[in-house]
Parts: C-alpha cells; sequence; structure tokens
C-alpha cells in the first residue's frame, strides 16, 4: 500500500463521491507514468526531426472551427464570454494550427514543421463508449506539397510508432478525392451521389450497392463502384484504375515509391478508406494494430485549409490518440491475438 | 479463415446461420448441440444474444458477426462494415394498432401526438419524424404487444414475420416500415488488418 496507489488501500470510512462530466476522467500515478513514457518519446522523435513543440488556447472561437470545416467531428462543449461570443472547445489541433500559421507565421518561408500535445474535445454520439476529451500527439508539415511532403509525414509516423515500442501496427493509406473521382467518371452527381456517398461513410456496402443499383448505369460502371471502395492490400489493388480515379491512384503510388521499405511494408492501400474530419484534400491514412478494435489514430493531406485562413499553402499532418496507443502497447505486451 | 472469430446470434437467426456456416465448411455440431457454452474457441464462434453482435464487433472482440438489419438500424452508431445481405431471417418493422378504427387516427387528431410501445425507440423515432408527425415513444422490453391491449399506447412499431402474433393479440399492421434481413458485418480494424481471410470468407458465404 502506497499513497500513491489509492485503490488498494483499504477504506477507513466511505468515499464521498464528487462525479466529473460525462467522457472525462482522472489520471493517477501509475497511468500517467506510462502515458507520460509514451508523450515524452512522441515529442523527442518529433523535435530531432525538426518539428517545434506549439500550443494554442484550448478554447476558440467558434467561427474559428467553422472556417476549418469539423463536420463529422463536432465539438463537444460550447459556451459564451463576456461580450456574448460564442467559444468553444476545440475538436482538433489541425484548425488551430491553420490560424496559428496564418497569424503568425504570415511571412515566415515554408516549410514549417509543427508538432503538438493538447487535448482535444468532441461531442459524441449517445450511447457509445469513447471520452469527450483525449490526448493527441501529433504534426502538421506545412507548405511541402504531396508526394515528398506526404512521404515525410509517413516516415515520421512510423518513426514515433517505433519509438514507442508499438509492434505490429499497419497504416491504411486512401484518397478522399479517388471515389469522388471514380463518381465524376460515371457522371453520378447530385442526389445520387449524396446518398452513395453516406453509405460509404457509414461503412455499409449492402445500401451502396443498393445505391448504385438504382442508377443506370452500364453494367462495368456499376460493377467498379461496388468494388473499388471493398478493395484493401498491397500496391497491386491500384492498377486498373484509370481516368480521374487512376490520377489519384497515381498520386499514392508516387508517394509509396518515396518511402524506405520499413514504411512502405507498414502500409495497407485503402481504396475505401474516409475519414471523418471535412478539410482533407488527397492522400489520408489511419493507423491500426491487431491489439485494438478501432483505429490509433490518422492524418492526411488538407492542401485548402491554410487558405481558408488567407495562407494557402499545402499541408499535410496527422494525430496519434495517446490513450488508445496506450492501450494498443499494453495489448501486445500481453500478447493479444494478432 | 480459421483464424476469424465470429459472432453468431442466437434466436431467430441461430439456426439458419449454423447452416451457412456449416455449408461454408466451419464446423458448426458441437455449437448446434451445447446450447449452454457460449465461447466454441475451435471453431472460432461466439454466441450471443443479436442485439449484442454489433457490440462485440464494433469493439473488435469479434471479428465478423451476423445480425439482422433491425439491430444495425437501432444501434446505427456502431462502426462496422456492412459487408453482406444474406438474405434469410427476413422479417418486417411494422406500425401496428389494435383491429378496427385506429386509435392512433384519434390520438393524431385530437391530442396531436402519438404514444408508440417499441423494442426499436430509434427507428420508430426516425420512421415518425421522416413522415412528418409527431410521437412519444415508450421503450419497453418484454411482448410489446400488450402495451396497446392495456391503453398504455395508441400504437406499437415492432418487428414482424408471419403476423401471427399480432392477429392472436387482435393487432392489425398500418404501416410496413422497412423489411430487415440478417447481415454479414466486420470490425474497421479487422477488415484491413486481416482483409484476405475476410474476403474469402465473403466469397465462400456468397457461393454458399
Amino acid at each position: 500500500m502506497t499513497a500513491t496507489d489509492p485503490t488498494s488501500a483499504a477504506p477507513a470510512s466511505a468515499p464521498t463521491i464528487h462525479p466529473i462530466p460525462s467522457g472525462t476522467r482522472d489520471v493517477l500515478p501509475d497511468e500517467m507514468r506510462e502515458l507520460r513514457a509514451i508523450t515524452a518519446r512522441a515529442l523527442e522523435v518529433f523535435q530531432a526531426a525538426g518539428y517545434g513543440e506549439v500550443q494554442t488556447p484550448a478554447l476558440e472561437y467558434e467561427d474559428t472551427l467553422a472556417r476549418g470545416d469539423v463536420r463529422g467531428a463536432p465539438p463537444a462543449y460550447r459556451l459564451f464570454d463576456e461580450q456574448g461570443r460564442v467559444l468553444v472547445l476545440r475538436s482538433d489541433m489541425t484548425v488551430p494550427i491553420a490560424r496559428l500559421v496564418a497569424t503568425r507565421y504570415a511571412s515566415a518561408e515554408p516549410p514549417l514543421r509543427l508538432c503538438y500535445l493538447a487535448h482535444a474535445y468532441r461531442g459524441v454520439r449517445p450511447q457509445r463508449a469513447q471520452p469527450r476529451e483525449f490526448l493527441q500527439a501529433g504534426i502538421e508539415l506545412i507548405g511541402a506539397p504531396a508526394p515528398q511532403g506526404t512521404a515525410e509525414a509517413l516516415t515520421l509516423l512510423c518513426d514515433v510508432l517505433d519509438a514507442v515500442g508499438l509492434a505490429d501496427y499497419r497504416i491504411g493509406f486512401g484518397d478522399v478525392g479517388l471515389y469522388q473521382a471514380l463518381l465524376d467518371g460515371f457522371d453520378v452527381r447530385d442526389e445520387a451521389r449524396e446518398r452513395i456517398l453516406a453509405e460509404l461513410v457509414t461503412r455499409d456496402f449492402v445500401g451502396l450497392e443498393r445505391e448504385v443499383g438504382m442508377l443506370a448505369l452500364p453494367a462495368g460502371a456499376a460493377e467498379q463502384l461496388v468494388r473499388v471502395p471493398q478493395l484493401r492490400g498491397g500496391p497491386e489493388v491500384l492498377s486498373g484504375l484509370d481516368g480521374p480515379a487512376g490520377e489519384a491512384a497515381e498520386g499514392l503510388r508516387g508517394v509509396h515509391a518515396l518511402l524506405e521499405p520499413r514504411v512502405a511494408r507498414r502500409l495497407i492501400f485503402d481504396l475505401g478508406l474516409v475519414r471523418e474530419l471535412g478539410y482533407y484534400t488527397g492522400a489520408i491514412f489511419q493507423v491500426y494494430d491487431p491489439a485494438l478494435g478501432v483505429p490509433i489514430g490518422g492524418g492526411g493531406r488538407y492542401d485548402e485549409l491554410l487558405g481558408r485562413f488567407g495562407r494557402p499553402l499545402p499541408a499535410v499532418g496527422f494525430a496519434l490518440t495517446v490513450e488508445r496507443l496506450h492501450v494498443a502497447l499494453a495489448g501486445e505486451e500481453r500478447g493479444e491475438r494478432a | 479463415m480459421s483464424d476469424l472469430i465470429v459472432a453468431v446470434p442466437r434466436g431467430a437467426l441461430f439456426s439458419e446461420t449454423l447452416d451457412l456456416l456449416e455449408r461454408i465448411g466451419i464446423d458448426a455440431s458441437e455449437v448446434r448441440s451445447n446450447d449452454r457454452k457460449l465461447l466454441f474457441e475451435d471453431v472460432g464462434i461466439v454466441t450471443m444474444r443479436p442485439s449484442d453482435v454489433p457490440t462485440y464487433v464494433a469493439e473488435g472482440a469479434a471479428d465478423v458477426g451476423i445480425t439482422g438489419k433491425d439491430v444495425l438500424m437501432e444501434q446505427s452508431e456502431r462502426e462496422v462494415y456492412e459487408l453482406l445481405d444474406l438474405g434469410y431471417g427476413a422479417c418486417t418493422m411494422v406500425l401496428a394498432s389494435v383491429a378496427g378504427e385506429d386509435p392512433m387516427e384519434e390520438a393524431r387528431r385530437r391530442l396531436g401526438i402519438v404514444r408508440i410501445a417499441t423494442k426499436y425507440p430509434k427507428i420508430a423515432a426516425r420512421h415518425f419524424a421522416a413522415t412528418g408527425r409527431q410521437a412519444e415513444m415508450i421503450e419497453v422490453k418484454g411482448s410489446v404487444e400488450l402495451a396497446p391491449l392495456t391503453g398504455l399506447v395508441d400504437g406499437i412499431v415492432d418487428l414482424t414475420a408471419t403476423g401471427t402474433t399480432l392477429r392472436e393479440n387482435g393487432l392489425v399492421v398500418r404501416e410496413e416500415i422497412v423489411v430487415c434481413t440478417a447481415r454479414l458485418i466486420a470490425n474497421p480494424v479487422a477488415h484491413k488488418l486481416k482483409a484476405a481471410a475476410i474476403d474469402e470468407l465473403l466469397e465462400r458465404v456468397r457461393a454458399a
């Protein structure tokens, strides 16, 4: 029994329970030590690669997040300041950093390399055991276009996961524009397009096939619209894509060609990959580990976001959810099934 | 394929699901004969009530699973891939009320709101919202048919295969909401990390 482990202490009297908001939690020393070990390694790797750590306010004006388009990752908390302006707790760090770069680095010579360790806050759909407050460790590489910038971000992502000791992770690698290009190619527009994309975003391939089937498309086109988003695996899944979808595939191949073998072997090309944030424009990625049933983090290119803040620069970044990374590491240690 | 953990629903879909698994070469005889055991590690099968299947699959405790579309619609916040319509276990989600003059009509006209008992509050609420009507959902766990007979509600939203239970309780179907069949679902991480095994399973199920 030590002072740092209240759970093992026999209670002298019944504790007085003071609740904390739903979706938040306290961290005690044993867990904190392990979390700190992860975040310290992550910051070391980021800084060794030339990424300077920044901090931004937890609160932003609601207009700032709206400008950044955080649909799919809505803020959890809103409040008013004394002048009646609407403040929100940030739902990610990419949008605050886009604001910071436009404002504080208005004339700095790109590329800019920034990293952070910060809490973000998201409204979660009811009945889902998901925190509203979570810790993100991530980087933003601003002013570095594809494919070199994307390759640098992916390499750093592997460096940091290797450094914290995660062994069996893989990185899903796709392009937000690929399926859109396929729809363009077959001239699927307006409402029909929205319905098909809604099925893709909710991962419903049965619904996707039904919606595609309702269109009067040539058999080959319908077959492609259903089959392509289900393709995932090695670079061979990119073959056979032509036209506008071929361009997106070419972009992914271009990044792949720049990667060292130790990074390239981690990739799973995924032509149906979607991310919940609205600002992504090109290559996107997501981190998986066999010891965890949900992704550990992800990122991608957001070549238009900085422009919305007045400093048009191509950019790419990623964020890892530290708590999930910790759970995956603990799972790998216990030898959970691969 | 043996490295996939499959979540199998007990209840109405149980027997046909085991038939399907046997047709694709999984030995389900022990699962069929032992109705107390829940985990069958040798053949990679875990059994549970259908409404728990999305939970186990979304969290990765099972890689793939089989459950009804009704369950998936009611738990639409669970992040799983819906891979295949298995076609069996077809049931219809219906809006029903006592036979004769529809009590829901009177409630709507005089009280402005209809009271509905259901085990599927989200599906029911979505149906009323989508048709621009006001309704109050009362969630019940047991036999929904009892609720309108006792005056608790004006109507029910429930799943029916043949309509027999509704008829025996003097209820008639007023609207059909959606037809639900069994679906094959997958965990989003397993879908990427075990892509080959899952695609092989899909191929075999399509061919079965």
